[in-house]
C-alpha cells in the first residue's frame, strides 16, 4: 500500500536533507502544539491518574487472586491496570492528533501540509512519529508519578525494554487515529469517535481485566478482546514492562500499524482517498 | 499500592524514619538494577562458585505431603508423602533431619534430608507445632487435643517429659538462652511460660482471642504472640511476664475479620518483624523498635507460616488456600516471585543445605 502513496507523487531524488526538513518542520509544530498546550498535556496525565487512584481503589479486591504471564507473583489491581493505563494514554495522544488533523482541515492548515513536494507517505509517518513521541513522554511522565506509589517494573532495567512497545504502539494507535480523520468530515464528531472507537477499544480489552475472567463471563466477549488489536497493544506493554516478549501481541500490534498507516495513506490520496469519496 | 503506604504516609511523626525506609527501599532498589544487569553473567558464574543455596521444606496439610524449595532458584525441586495432615515443621540443627508434626497419625515423623524418607515416627497425640531447643537436643511439641506440651529427645526420639498447658495448644516457642518455653493455647487464650529444666509452667499471660503463634526477639526480650481472632500481636515482657503493647493492623479496603495474624518472623538483627495476616492475604514489615507497621505486602490466599532463608535474604510466606508459596526480597521489602507447591501447604522450615 506503502507504494500506492509513493507512486502517486511525482516526486523523486529528494535529498537526505530535504526528508530532514519536512520531518523537522512537522515534528517542530507538533511540539510547540504540546509545548503550548498545557491543559492537554495535564489532562493527559490527570485522565489515567484517575482511573489509577479512584477506579483501581474501588476494584482493588476484586482482582489480586490469580498469577498470569508476565507477572511471578500476586500484583495489586493499580499494579495490573498500569499498562492498560499507559495504553490509554497513547489510544487518547492518537485519537487527539487525528482530532488535530480534522482541525487542521477545516482551519486549512491540511493543505499546507498535503501541497509538501515530498512523498505523502512521508508527510504523514512524520506527523505520526510526532505524536508517538508526544505519547511516549506523555506514559514517562504518568510512570513518574505511578513510581511514587511503587507501581514499577520488577526492575529498573523495565523503563527501558518498556520503550520500544511504546514507540510501536504510539505508531499503531496514532496510524489508527489517522485514519479515522480521514473518515471525519467535521470536528463535531469527534465525539462519535470517542463513543465508537476508544470507549470500545478500550473497555473490550485487557486494559482493565485479565481475558480470563471475560472468559469466565462471555466466552464471545473473550473473542471480541483477543481480536481488538488494543488488547495486544496493552499486553505488548505489560511484558515488555516485565522485561519479556508476547511474539502474537508484538506480531498483531506491528500488523495493524503497518495496515492503519497504509489506509491513512490512501485515504489522504487525494486522487483516490476519502477525501475526493466525501467531495472535500 | 498507594494505599499499601497510606498508613505511614497519615503518620505524620514518623515521616522521617519512613524517608529513612524509603531511602533505604531505593538505595536497595539500585543495587537490585545492579543485580539484575549482571544475571546472564551470574548465572554462568554460579556454575563456578556455588552460592548459597537453601533448602526450603513446605508441609501440606491437605496434600499429606512436604515440598521440597530451592530458595536460590525459587522452584520446587521434589514433593514426598510424609503421614496424615502435615503442619508444624523443623529441622534439625545439623540439617540432617526434619521433624513433621502428623496431627491424624498422632506421631512426629522423623524424615532423613538426604533420601527424604521417613526414618522414625514418634507417637504424639494430635501434634500441631514444635520447636526445638538452642542446642537442637530438645523438641517442643504442642499437643492439641491432650492440653500439653511434649519434651521429645531429638537424638533418641523418645518422650521424656508431658508439662500440661491451657486448651488446644498451638504455638511454640523457645528463648535464644533456650530457658524458656512459651506455649499458646487457642481457647484458653494464654500465654504459658514453661520453665523446661524443672519441667513445669511458671507463669501465664492472658492474650487476645485464639493465640496461634509466639516467636520470641533474637535478642530474647521480648515475646511476640499472634492472636488469630483477637487480629492483634501482643507484645510481653518475658522477665515480668506482662503484655506491654499491642500491634494492630489496618489493611486499607480490608474488614478488621479478615486481619488474622498467624506466623511471625525476625530478621536476625532484630530490627525487622514480618508478620502473616491470613486472609488479609498480606505479610506485614513491622519496626520492631517503634512496633510500627511499615508496609503491607500482597502474597497469595490465607497466608500463614513464615520462614526466613538463613542469610535473612529472602522470606517465604505460605499461603494455604492459594497453594502456593511467596517469595518476598527482604532487603527491597517486595514480593519477588510465588511457586506453586502442594494443596493447603501449612508450615515452612528452613535448611541450610
Amino acid at each position: 500500500m506503502t507504494e500506492i502513496g509513493i507512486k502517486s507523487e511525482p516526486a523523486a531524488g529528494f535529498t537526505l536533507r530535504q526528508y530532514l526538513v519536512c520531518l523537522y518542520g512537522v515534528v517542530w509544530r507538533e511540539a510547540l502544539r504540546f509545548v503550548h498546550q498545557r491543559e492537554r498535556f495535564v489532562s493527559a496525565l490527570v485522565r489515567p491518574l484517575v482511573w489509577l487512584f479512584i477506579f483501581a481503589a474501588g476494584f482493588r479486591q476484586v482482582l489480586g487472586i490469580s498469577i498470569i504471564p508476565p507477572y511471578d507473583t500476586y500484583v495489586l489491581y493499580e499494579v495490573y491496570i498500569t499498562p492498560g493505563l499507559m495504553a490509554m494514554i497513547q489510544l487518547f495522544n492518537g485519537m487527539q492528533s487525528s482530532l488535530s488533523m480534522v482541525y487542521d482541515r477545516e482551519m486549512g492548515n491540511m493543505r499546507t501540509m498535503l501541497v509538501s513536494p515530498l512523498p505523502r507517505w512521508f508527510v504523514l509517518t512524520s506527523k505520526l512519529a510526532a505524536g508517538a513521541a508526544v505519547s511516549v513522554l506523555q506514559v514517562y511522565a504518568y510512570l513518574a508519578i505511578a513510581w511514587f506509589w511503587e507501581i514499577e517494573p520488577p526492575t529498573p532495567l523495565g523503563y527501558l525494554t518498556v520503550l520500544p512497545a511504546l514507540i510501536l504502539v504510539g505508531l499503531m494507535l496514532g496510524a489508527l487515529g489517522m485514519l479515522l480523520s480521514s473518515l471525519i468530515r467535521q470536528l463535531e464528531n469527534f465525539a462519535g469517535v470517542m463513543n465508537f472507537v476508544i470507549f470500545p477499544m478500550f473497555f473490550a480489552s485487557s486494559a482493565l481485566y485479565p481475558l480470563w475472567r471475560v472468559q469466565e463471563s462471555s466466552p464471545l466477549l473473550y473473542w471480541v478482546c483477543q481480536a481488538n488489536p488494543f488488547t495486544h497493544a496493552v499486553e505488548l506493554i505489560r511484558f515488555s514492562f516485565y522485561e519479556k516478549f508476547d511474539p502474537l501481541a508484538f506480531g498483531v500490534v506491528f500488523g495493524c500499524a503497518v495496515v492503519f498507516l497504509g489506509g491513512a495513506i490512501v485515504a489522504y490520496d487525494p486522487a483516490r482517498g476519502m477525501l475526493v469519496r466525501k467531495g472535500q | 499500592m498507594q494505599t499499601e503506604i497510606k498508613p505511614q504516609a497519615a503518620g505524620a511523626r514518623s515521616g522521617a524514619r519512613n524517608r529513612r525506609l524509603t531511602s533505604r527501599v531505593r538505595a536497595n532498589r539500585f543495587a537490585a538494577l545492579a543485580m539484575t544487569g549482571v544475571i546472564p553473567a551470574a548465572i554462568f558464574a554460579n556454575c563456578a562458585t556455588p552460592a548459597a543455596a537453601f533448602t526450603a521444606y513446605v508441609t501440606n496439610e491437605k496434600g499429606d505431603s512436604v515440598t521440597v524449595i530451592d530458595t536460590d532458584k525459587m522452584e520446587t525441586t521434589k514433593t514426598f508423602p510424609v503421614g496424615k495432615r502435615p503442619r508444624g515443621i523443623v529441622v534439625s540443627k545439623d540439617g540432617a533431619e526434619i521433624f513433621v508434626c502428623l496431627g491424624d497419625d498422632d506421631a512426629v515423623a522423623v524424615i532423613d534430608t538426604k533420601t527424604a524418607k521417613r526414618t522414625a515416627k514418634i507417637a504424639s497425640p494430635d501434634p500441631e507445632q514444635l520447636a526445638q531447643s538452642p542446642d537442637g537436643t530438645r523438641l517442643y511439641v504442642a499437643n492439641e487435643d491432650d492440653n500439653r506440651v511434649t519434651i521429645i529427645d531429638a537424638q533418641t526420639h523418645k518422650t521424656t517429659t508431658q508439662i500440661p498447658v491451657g486448651v488446644e495448644p498451638e504455638g511454640v516457642a523457645v528463648s535464644p538462652d533456650g530457658k524458656t518455653v512459651v506455649s499458646t493455647s487457642e481457647t484458653t487464650n494464654m500465654a504459658h511460660f514453661i520453665d523446661p529444666d524443672a519441667k513445669k509452667t511458671v507463669a501465664n499471660v492472658l492474650v487476645a482471642a485464639r493465640p496461634r503463634y509466639a516467636q520470641f526477639t533474637p535478642d530474647g526480650r521480648e515475646l511476640w504472640v499472634s492472636s488469630e481472632v483477637g487480629g492483634v500481636v501482643s507484645v510481653i515482657d518475658p522477665d515480668k511476664h506482662a503484655v506491654t503493647g499491642k500491634i494492630t493492623f489496618d489493611v486499607p479496603g480490608l474488614v478488621n475479620e479478615h486481619v488474622q495474624p498467624v506466623g511471625i518472623r525476625f530478621t536476625k538483627d532484630g530490627k525487622t518483624a514480618f508478620v502473616a495476616l491470613g486472609p488479609a492475604n498480606r505479610v506485614a514489615v513491622v519496626d520492631v523498635q517503634s512496633k510500627k507497621v511499615q508496609k503491607l505486602l500482597l502474597v497469595g490466599q490465607r497466608v500463614w507460616q513464615l520462614a526466613l532463608t538463613p542469610d535473612d535474604k529472602y522470606l517465604l510466606a505460605v499461603n494455604g488456600v492459594s497453594n502456593d508459596v511467596s517469595f518476598i526480597d527482604v532487603a527491597a521489602l517486595k514480593v519477588v516471585k510465588s511457586v506453586q507447591v502442594g494443596q493447603l501447604p501449612w508450615g515452612v522450615a528452613m535448611a541450610r543445605q
